[in-house]
């Protein structure tokens, strides 16, 4: 008895020993790092490392690069989240139609930006974006529009940050989207349809309360991605113009392995930690109660 | 790979090589590679591995060799960056080297650009290439606005630039390209009026004080004027930005000279110049040309290396006047010896001769390990007025306490060493 209750844990041991090695003991490092000012001083000489208690944290309130970087991602969060879920949905709903040909192919185009290289794609969208030869500025053109600078302007850089992300990313929810759209039973349809129901109140009565699950799982999703933002602007714009694409993920990137300024970088991790912790919670109580309770 | 070897020092094809390991950066690898042969050649027991790294990469790969404890033998090193691995103690002092050096010899070198290497009163590396920043124009543009020769103080290159804006008229084109993703310009015409730029031996910032301030407004008088492009996706080629006349001038190094030759179009090629920097006395007399500030790489042992008789050899080789015109001539890197810049005659070429007339006008960077991350604090808030964000007062303090607060450490430990 006492033998077979030990070898399930001696399957996983060396599973949960690399775990341990690789996951808990660093982030248990780093978040004892985040009490103490560890850069490059630190590396050279450990004695020049000091214990300074919440310093960090508090350093981290009064440093206005962090709350511009907070801002530009609950931008970056709220803006863009939202309209990659409403651009997956639509997608998703348009392949499941039942007028649509050519689905797979559909499908798979529409899927493509996800698996594409983030860095071939930007710089491909460095030339749409391009405020002289660009092909939007010339769309925008055709219209009457006048150019803009749109990766160099700081109104116009995370816009054309979310517009991008957005492309990149929603074939992803929308491939859940229609696993979970084929899941609702065509029954539904047909009763509603008898009813008399049209279209607008199909998809309100019957096809975002099926979709409910689906809905909280790729909201927390994309949330917790979005929140971490960090290869557009990295690539794109280095965070720029005026910090206006600098993201909280850039930035400690950016304090912790170009400046070495360890400690500080991973009070920023946790900072972030415990704000995605909070959007998740809030997450799940919203939808759960908006749909079940 | 390389930290196994590392743990066995002297590992080697054959008995009696040793292997040296020799990081370089950039374009500067291919060259050396071409050269190694006669180097191994005439060191028998020598075998050099080079480990040939991309300048994006190479402040962290060190860093992180650093902490790894695998440090090549030698390696390059920019000499802004000196200070931060003197800091760390991965570097060996050579003075004992010099002294008794057949081939260096340091009044053979620009002062300038020599003293970078010199920490406390003891010297770290040996400069390898120079690298300065002067002035690149199209001659046809200034022509056409008046001026048969480039400008020589803030002044004429104020007017000059004015008049290239009128000519241009409604066109969208600009006098001069200052990019705000550089923390040079800004930086250039602060050594230029003399500022110290940090100050109380680099314990605080000095960006308030009346010298950086003035650069600091004459520098964005070219944004706010329209004299220079507010931001930089406008230019994605700087090439074609100068041959369709979207700007005129632009502040840069000696890579371009290649780079220009290279890609401007055939009928580009008689059409521009280079020059020393404009300065900012309006008579034009005491101050001409402008400083610049001291760049280039050198060449470097590690402290930790086993092998530091064996790497100097290396050094000494790249140091060599013959070695030094043969590097000019594979990669276009300003050779650090007067004497290569004598013999090969570069100092009379058309274009590199600004940058021998530049190079003794040359002044060194704060000698401080933060100096990178200073360097881009001044870079986001010369970004932030040219923007019209802020304004230069408000910018110049906001730049001090940012950078009293990067220095924090520093003071600790430099109170603490008192």
């Amino acid at each position: 008895m006492g033998y077979s209750r030990r070898a399930p844990y001696l399957f996983l041991a060396p599973a949960l020993f690399l775990i341990g090695v690789f996951f808990f003991f660093p982030v248990l490092a780093a978040f004892l790092m985040s009490f103490t000012d560890f850069d490059i001083y630190g590396l050279s000489d450990f004695n020049l490392v000091r214990l300074i208690g919440l310093q960090n944290y508090i350093n981290l309130l009064q440093d206005h690069l962090f709350w511009t970087a907070l801002k530009n991602t609950f931008y970056f969060v709220f803006i863009g989240g939202p309209l990659s879920i409403v651009v997956s949905l639509g997608a998703a709903l348009l392949i499941n139609s039942k007028l649509v040909k050519l689905k797979g192919f559909f499908r798979l185009v529409y899927f493509t930006p996800v698996v594409a290289t983030l860095v071939s794609v930007a710089i491909v969208w460095r030339y749409i974006y391009h405020p002289r030869f660009g092909l939007l500025n010339y769309a925008l053109d055709f219209f009457g529009i006048e150019a803009i600078d749109w990766l160099g302007d700081p109104f116009w850089a995370m816009p054309s940050i979310i517009i991008l992300a957005v492309w990149k990313n929603f074939g992803y929810n929308m491939i859940i989207f229609i696993a979970g759209l084929q899941n609702i039973p065509e029954e539904l349809y047909e009763a509603a349809k008898i009813d008399g129901a049209n279209f607008l109140s199909q998809f309100k009565s019957i096809t975002l309360p099926m979709l409910a699950p689906t809905m909280l799982f790729v909201g927390i999703i994309t949330m917790i991605g979005y929140f971490q933002l960090f290869a557009e602007p990295y690539i794109m714009t280095q965070g720029g113009p005026a910090n206006s694409t600098l993201s909280i993920v850039l930035y400690m990137y950016e304090e912790g392995f170009r400046w070495w300024n360890m400690g500080y970088s991973a009070s920023l991790a946790f900072v972030l930690f415990i704000i995605i912790f909070i959007g998740t919670l809030i997450q799940l109580r919203v939808q759960k109660s908006g749909y079940e309770g | 790979m390389v930290v196994f070897l590392s743990t066995f020092p002297g590992c080697s094809d054959s008995s009696d090589r040793t292997t040296i390991r020799f990081w370089v950066f950039g374009a500067e690898g291919d060259v050396v590679e071409q050269l190694l042969p006669e180097f191994e050649r005439e060191n028998p027991d020598i075998r050099v591995r080079v480990q040939k790294i991309p300048w994006t990469a190479a402040h962290e790969k060190l860093l992180t060799a650093y902490a790894s404890n695998s440090m090549p033998d030698v390696f390059q090193l920019g000499n802004t960056w000196i200070p931060e691995f003197h800091m760390l103690d991965a570097i060996e002092p050579i003075d004992s080297h010099v002294d008794t050096s057949v081939v260096i010899d340091a009044d053979d070198y620009f002062e300038g650009i020599w003293v970078t290497n010199i920490i406390d009163g003891e010297l770290y590396g040996i400069p390898w290439y120079v690298d300065t920043r002067v002035l690149f124009y199209r001659k046809d543009i200034l022509h056409d606005a008046g001026f048969s020769k480039p400008p020589r103080t803030w002044e004429e290159l104020y007017t000059l630039s004015k008049r290239i804006k009128q000519n241009a008229g409604t066109e969208e084109r600009y006098a001069m390209l200052l990019p705000t993703n550089e923390w040079v310009p800004p930086v250039l015409f602060g050594l230029q009026t003399g500022s110290s730029l940090l100050r109380d031996d680099g314990q605080y910032g000095n960006f308030s004080g009346e010298e950086f301030q003035t650069a600091f407004e004459y520098y964005t008088r070219y944004f706010h004027e329209g004299l220079a492009p507010v931001g930089i996706t406008q230019v994605t080629n700087i090439y074609q930005g100068l041959t369709e006349g979207f700007f005129a001038m632009y502040i840069t190094g000696p890579w371009n000279v290649g780079e220009f030759r290279r890609r401007l179009p055939e009928h580009m090629q008689d059409n521009w110049g280079t020059a020393p920097l404009p300065g900012p006395d309006p008579d034009g007399i005491r101050d001409t040309p402008g400083v610049s500030m001291a760049g280039g790489a050198s060449l470097v042992m590690s402290a930790g290396s086993p092998h530091h008789e064996k790497a100097w050899r290396l050094i000494e080789f790249f140091s060599r006047t013959d070695i030094q015109i043969r590097f000019n001539q594979l990669s276009g890197n300003l050779p650090s010896r007067l004497s290569a810049w004598e013999e090969s005659g570069i100092k009379e070429d058309v274009h590199i001769r600004a940058f021998y007339e530049q190079l003794p006008h040359v002044v060194p960077l704060p000698q401080v390990p933060e100096w990178e991350q200073i360097a881009l604090k001044i870079q986001q808030y010369a970004e932030l007025v040219s923007m019209k964000r802020m304004t230069v007062p408000e910018a110049l303090s906001a730049l001090d306490a940012e950078v009293d607060r990067i220095l924090d450490k520093r003071r600790w430990i430099l109170s603490r060493t008192d």
